[in-house]
């Protein structure tokens, strides 16, 4: 499981403080309004923030002082989650090693990761001459090799159409049950988090609430909850 | 706090930093230990003092008081051929001066172009020598680079402004008076400043133009304290003076905002519905052929008269070309490795990048002395001459490169440096498979750049060169010394042709996969 313990991170007026416990395997979206701190929550569990006190453990294991790629996570974020310059099976190759000298049976791994997101064949492709949903299938086919048990996404399907959406939000349901990763997902539409959560951790001025299973939540919602949703 | 993620090391970076801290300062350091007290200075060296001022100040007045109807005149016309003219207006940055200072003396010397239709009109022919000759070929550098910079504020003017001035019916005059002046006065001050101190630094122009008492730079003055009497205390002095006169002309620089010089969206014709009287469309027609037929005028002076003497080169002047292709190659390979490695750092250090910018206000002359002494301490410094030419000029365009790297470099971090962290890649594999690859552009211009400016270096060079290890520029400056002008047009459109591809071939690269 991950746990947060006290922690507690301040940029300028703002405080982020959390001090949760997120269990294995679940799916937990991560909701609130703009600005009350979600992606400063992943990017501090990710290990792109410090936070000034309080500990991160994963399954007993500290983490707070290790650096991003040294933690058991994988990341999809906002934007910019292919490099434009590689090509599709480049950029899932990373996953496996980022110097991309890969052998036979790696390269074999990375194409059957692509087959799986329904990209089979395209190996050769780079960012430009994919569409939209085809990107986030490469990133998605980089978080299968990558083997992580835990898989963060911060909003990386906000710039699709609603469809689209729901179909990746599928495909990331199917990644992590088939690697039984945890995975938390930052967004800020209801119907994503119908479609994906059975926790919800509820974020307003950077005070964090504990995850709460979510038809409950639903039943009896936090007076920020209500506003937001506009009930 | 945010995390600093350390996926570069630092160390490469430093070494680059302290080379050319080591070329500015340190040689500087070498150059004060040697100098003579100012009593040594005789009224010839004041002179040049004076001179050097003097002539600096008028270049760039000249330049920048021609380059405002000249701009106005681009930024408001649309013609055939204009975005032509503007790429020429970049050219005298990577055109070899002594290039251009044989193209001067074919159109403006003695048996010029203008001097032969003058003695057709029975008057004197004209010389291009003396001080007038140093400040024309001043304004032939710069005048260009002013007119760009002003360009660039006149792009910079938003069109609804013209659309209010008509719809408010401005005359011309309101137009330059409400929206234009206040413009050239905010880029004016700083475009003059920069062209100050381009011509404080002068060489070239002073070695072949100037000479005797009326037309000695503090450059010139080093050299020949160097040459002639091989008094290495009173060319320190003089290095140092020189030095002084830089650094004032920074100060003075500081105080203006400095237009960046940028190398693209000039491209835009303002519509324009104050300037289609008579009146002015003469005038802008006026400075545009003006100032096309001054720029192009000596490069096809040189083309046509250097044709004839292509063929009839003598072996020195293909060994000089080998020995200034090498050194270009060489300095361009410097120059690329130590900017690389100080951008890289500046992303973790910020003050590392202007380390690297500091050269700009650094005399290569200077340098030269500085380095001399040092070497001949301990060796002939002639034997270094390739070498050291080489460095000195890496660390001269490195001012230009840094510019050219950083912002691509701080996107590519901006852009992926969180995605590289998350997946582990680090030091190289980061430099070559996310830098690199967005680099690319930038990297191929700059390295043709600093290759350029390298192949027509006529400074240093002149400090270290053994008589027959010349240079190309060098053997040019030579031939016309004995004057033997056809051979020297010839070797003038060798260096040119040299200059050009190579510069060319290093941007294509860069480009070709982009």
């Amino acid at each position: 499981m991950l746990e947060l313990q006290s922690i507690r991170l301040t940029q300028g007026e703002f405080t982020l403080s959390a001090d949760c416990v997120i269990p294995l395997g679940s799916r937990v979206a991560v909701i609130g309004p703009s600005g009350a701190g979600k992606s400063t929550l992943l990017s501090l569990i990710g290990g792109f923030e410090e936070p000034d006190t309080g500990r991160l453990l994963w399954n007993e294991q500290d983490l707070t002082e290790t650096l991003p790629h040294e933690r058991p996570i994988s990341h999809l974020f906002q934007d910019n989650n292919l490099f434009a310059h590689m090509t599709a099976a480049q950029n899932v190759g990373l996953g496996i090693r980022p110097n991309l000298r890969l052998s036979k049976a790696e390269q074999t791994r990375v194409s059957e990761a692509l087959s799986a997101v329904g990209l089979a064949g395209m190996e050769a492709r780079r960012p430009a001459e994919l569409s939209g949903g085809q990107q986030s299938r490469v990133a998605l086919a980089r978080v299968l090799v990558q083997e992580k048990p835990l898989i963060l996404l911060d909003e990386p399907f906000s710039a699709l159409g609603p469809a689209m959406r729901g179909e990746m939000i599928g495909l990331a349901k199917e990644v992590s049950a088939k690697l039984g990763a945890t995975m938390l997902m930052v967004t800020h539409d209801i119907a994503d988090v119908d479609r994906f959560a059975d926790l919800v951790i509820w974020i307003e001025d950077g005070r964090c609430l504990p995850p709460r299973d979510w038809a409950e939540m639903k039943a009896d919602p936090p007076e920020g909850l209500k506003a937001y949703i506009g009930t | 706090m945010a995390r600093r993620v350390f996926a570069i090391t630092l160390w490469p970076g430093l070494i680059a930093a302290a080379l050319v801290v080591a070329l500015t300062l340190g040689t500087l350091g070498a150059v004060a230990l040697r100098a003579e007290t100012f009593s040594a200075l005789s009224h010839f060296d004041w002179l040049a003092v004076r001179f050097t001022v003097v002539q600096a100040f008028l270049s760039a007045l000249l330049s920048v008081l021609f380059a405002i109807p000249a701009a106005r005149a681009l930024a408001r016309r649309s013609f055939p051929g204009r975005g032509l003219l503007i790429t020429l207006l970049g050219a005298p940055f990577i055109l070899p001066t002594i290039v251009a200072i044989l193209g001067l003396t074919a159109v403006f010397g003695k048996s010029g172009f203008v001097s032969v239709v003058l003695s057709w009109a029975g008057l004197e022919p004209i010389s291009i020598y003396g001080f007038h000759g140093v400040v024309l070929a001043h304004v032939f550098f710069n005048l260009p680079l002013a007119t760009r910079l002003l360009l660039q504020g006149w792009g910079a003017i938003p069109a609804e402004r013209f659309r209010l001035a008509s719809s408010l019916h401005f005359g011309p005059k309101d137009v330059f008076r409400h929206i234009e002046l206040p413009m050239l006065r905010d880029i004016v001050p700083g475009a003059f400043t920069v062209i100050l101190l381009i011509c404080t630094t002068s060489f070239a122009v002073a070695l072949t133009f100037g000479g005797g008492p009326k037309a000695t730079t503090v450059e010139l003055a080093i050299y020949e304290a160097f040459r002639y009497d091989f008094n290495l205390g009173k060319a320190s002095l003089l290095a140092l003076i020189q030095v002084l006169i830089c650094a004032l002309a920074v100060v003075l620089s500081l105080k203006f905002r400095v237009p960046q010089m940028g190398w693209g969206g000039l491209n835009r014709v303002v519509q324009r519905f104050d300037a289609r009287t008579v009146p002015t469309r003469i005038l802008d027609l006026f400075w545009i052929v003006v100032v096309s037929l001054f720029l192009l005028a000596p490069l096809l002076a040189i083309a046509l008269r250097g044709a004839a003497g292509i063929t009839d080169l003598p072996a020195s002047v293909w060994q000089a070309a080998l020995r200034s292709l090498i050194t270009a190659l060489g300095s361009a390979f410097f120059a690329i490795l130590m900017s690389l490695a100080l951008a890289l750092s500046a992303l973790r250090w910020r003050g590392l990048e202007v380390i690297g910018m500091s050269s700009i206000a650094a005399s290569p002359l200077v340098m030269g002395t500085g380095l001399y002494i040092v070497l001949f301490a301990i060796t002939d410094p002639a034997d270094w001459a390739l070498p050291i030419t080489a460095l000195v000029n890496a660390v001269m365009s490195m001012p230009f490169i840094l510019r050219a790297l950083g912002p691509a470099l701080t996107g590519a971090e901006r852009d992926y440096g969180r995605l590289s962290d998350s997946l582990g890649l680090t030091g190289l594999s980061r430099v070559r498979l996310v830098f690199l690859p967005r680099l690319r552009v930038p990297m191929g211009f700059s390295a043709g750049l600093a290759a350029a400016l390298s192949m027509g270096d006529l400074g240093v060079i002149t400090l270290f060169a053994r008589p027959e290890a010349a240079t190309l520029p060098l053997q040019i400056y030579r031939l016309m010394g004995s004057y033997r002008m056809d051979q020297a047009m010839g070797a003038a459109l060798l260096l040119l042709g040299l200059s050009l591809t190579l510069f060319y071939i290093f941007d294509l690269w860069g480009k070709r996969s982009a």
